[in-house]
């Protein structure tokens, strides 16, 4: 048996060899510390991803990786245009689940005396949790519009401003929708619940900027210490998940068509420019542009209430990024530039100043990089680097990653407790269910801090500003 | 034997059914699905829905059936906690599904909701039968 091998303080190697039908080395990018949290499944699905044909370089996990389907959970692979495939495992159920973040010109001494009226005026105007649908009943026109235009679509429509667009990755909107390839079922399940959070590990969250790491960066990210920020994490509802699970179907049976051979079928995939593939991503897209017309909606609506209790002030888009997504993107490969199909499993996209896709505004020092902590812990602000071209296509860790099981976390914990916990360290809490709050419990997640060291160390992006929650939506 | 029983897994949720015979299995597999989703105590049993799906093997048509579920959860806005599945076998050897599930439409107030089932997915999904019929879930939450 191969064994895994240690790079450097950071880097961790999967040997071609470790798993049959490997075509590239995997590679696991966590301190030693985080290396003992992941699962020995999880090193099998990395190396299970390494065995697809025409992957580039390197089956990749992110420190905050845990086990998934198919794909780990802070996976990242690129494929050849030539020879390469695509794979809904690639990008998960929740397609562009994602993370926004908005700045306010509120200092924190303003706020937290509000802090419980705000909250629940939130948790009022943002529909979540489970069997809740939208205020806004989407028509069918209308759901196809979001599926082309995302965010564009949703400030047609009187959400958000223009401005908000360049600080969404893709603009909000990710070229090469086809509606047509998203069936009967996508289309129900997607229409009323557009302008809905979920539940699970989504959120809403009112922060406060906590710590600085770098006065220039956080400068140009409009970031200050003690100032007021909204962090909102969702993805694209019961539309992606089901856009996924219709074109999983349609892509088990390519893998017979084509002769593919896959360990596991939550890797099913097909060959980049044969029709199932086409269509897949032409689904996913319209899944993708959904997503960034639902946060931006969910913007709106928190900006509405802001309003009401702040008159005047002023909520503007730092950035939107996507953590669960396939893009086509030129990357350099020996030498060469190619265009790759790069799948991010619960990773961020963490460009640096040289790539034209980081708006103006932050192209002299590269994208801000979102991670959001779990429930009660930091989140970070990071910066994109050149360097993460080179490791990682561009790629950062998405969050904590989670480390106990939720029957686990039933049996230590009650919503009540936890609850508790978390006001006692001055963090409001509203859930639609106490369950949900004992099985987000932070201490279910690896230590976000460790997590973004390690991107940090690294250089694939550098730390910002540090986030801490005030009051948490939750679905 | 147990109906069903909810494994380990970090992440998501884990799942077996069992069943003296496949229907019965199938059934058990749809009340570990909706427990994890709702508290099937605080649901009344108050309409049905009907289900009809077909497939080439029961494995196929076991995940068409769970995902079925799943989508009616959503776009009929109800709760369920009876599920009566019957199956049939034509001559080219393809499975055919008829179920009536009982249920009512969500109520905020009175219905328990527990974990978003996002989607049921293929990793390790698989039907085994022994002594009694078996299938392994893991749902994607």
């Amino acid at each position: 048996m191969v064994e895994i091998s240690k790079i450097n303080d950071n880097i961790y190697e999967v040997p071609i060899g470790y798993r049959p039908g490997m075509r590239v080395p995997g590679r696991i990018f966590v301190s030693a510390v985080l290396r003992e949290m992941v699962e020995p499944g999880t090193v099998d699905q990395v190396a299970n991803v390494a065995s697809l044909p025409g992957i580039v370089k390197y089956s990749m996990a992110m420190p905050d990786a845990h086990l998934g389907y198919g794909f780990p959970i802070g996976g990242v692979a690129a494929f050849r245009e030539e020879g390469g495939i695509i794979s809904p495992g690639g990008v998960g159920f929740d397609i562009n689940c994602g993370v926004r973040l908005l700045r306010t010109d509120l200092q924190a001494e303003a706020v937290q005396p509000r802090i419980n009226t705000l909250i629940d005026a939130l948790f009022e105007a943002i529909p979540s949790g489970l069997g809740a649908t939208g205020r806004l009943h989407a028509s069918d026109q209308q759901l196809t519009e979001a599926f082309i235009n995302g965010s564009a679509w949703a400030v047609e429509e009187g959400y958000g401003v223009e401005a908000d667009l360049s600080h969404c990755e893709e603009n909000g909107h990710m070229p090469g929708a086809q509606p047509s390839q998203v069936g009967v079922k996508a289309r129900k399940r997607g229409r009323p619940q557009l302008g809905t959070l979920g539940s699970g590990n989504h959120f809403l969250e009112i922060q406060k900027v906590e710590e600085i790491y770098d006065e220039a960066k956080a400068k140009q990210f409009g970031l200050f210490k003690g100032q007021i920020t909204v962090m909102i994490h969702c993805g694209s509802r019961g539309a992606g998940h089901q856009i996924c699970t219709d074109h999983l179907e349609v892509l088990s049976k390519a893998v017979k068509k084509y002769n593919i051979d896959i360990p596991d079928k939550q890797l099913a995939c097909a060959p980049l420019g044969s029709p199932e593939a086409d269509n897949y991503f032409g689904a996913m897209v319209c899944a993708a542009n959904y997503a960034w017309a639902n946060r931006h909606i969910i913007a709106h609506w928190t900006r509405e209430v802001f309003e009401r209790y702040f008159p005047g002030s002023k909520l503007d888009l730092v950035y939107d990024v996507a953590h669960n997504v396939a893009k086509i993107e030129e990357h350099q490969v020996d030498g060469k530039r190619e265009r790759l199909y790069v799948h991010r499993k619960g990773a961020t996209r963490a460009f640096g100043p040289s790539r034209s896709e980081v708006p103006d505004t932050y192209r002299n020092v590269g994208q801000p990089v979102l991670i959001p902590g779990s429930m009660g812990t930091s989140s970070y602000v990071l910066c994109g680097s050149d360097q993460a071209l080179d490791l990682t296509f561009g790629s950062a860790c998405h969050g904590a990653g989670r480390v106990m099981s939720r029957s686990q976390a039933l049996k230590l914990f009650t919503g009540q407790n936890v609850k508790a916990a978390l006001n006692r360290d001055g963090i409001v809490v509203k859930a639609t269910s106490p369950g949900m709050l004992a099985e987000e419990a932070p201490q279910v997640y690896k230590p976000s801090g460790d997590v973004v060291d390690v991107v940090h160390n690294l250089g694939i992006a550098t730390k910002v500003a540090r986030l801490v929650p005030l009051g948490v939506s939750k679905g | 034997m147990i109906p069903f029983e909810y494994l380990e897994h970090t992440a998501d949720i884990k799942f077996r059914a069992y069943g003296k015979t496949p229907e019965e299995m199938l059934s058990n597999a749809a009340a570990a699905l909706f427990k994890s989703m709702v508290q099937p105590e605080t649901i009344a049993i108050k309409e049905t829905w009907k289900v009809e799906l077909k497939a080439f093997d029961l494995e196929d048509l076991a995940y068409q059936w769970l995902s079925e579920i799943v989508f009616l959860f959503e776009t009929e806005s109800a709760v369920f906690a009876a599920f009566a599945v019957k199956l049939e076998q034509d001559a080219t050897q393809s499975w055919k599904l008829q179920a009536e599930i009982g249920g009512e439409r969500i109520d905020l107030k009175r219905h328990a909701f527990g974990n978003e089932v996002k989607a049921i997915t293929r990793h390790k999904f698989g039907i085994k039968k022994n002594e009694v019929w078996c299938i392994q879930v893991i749902l994607d939450v």
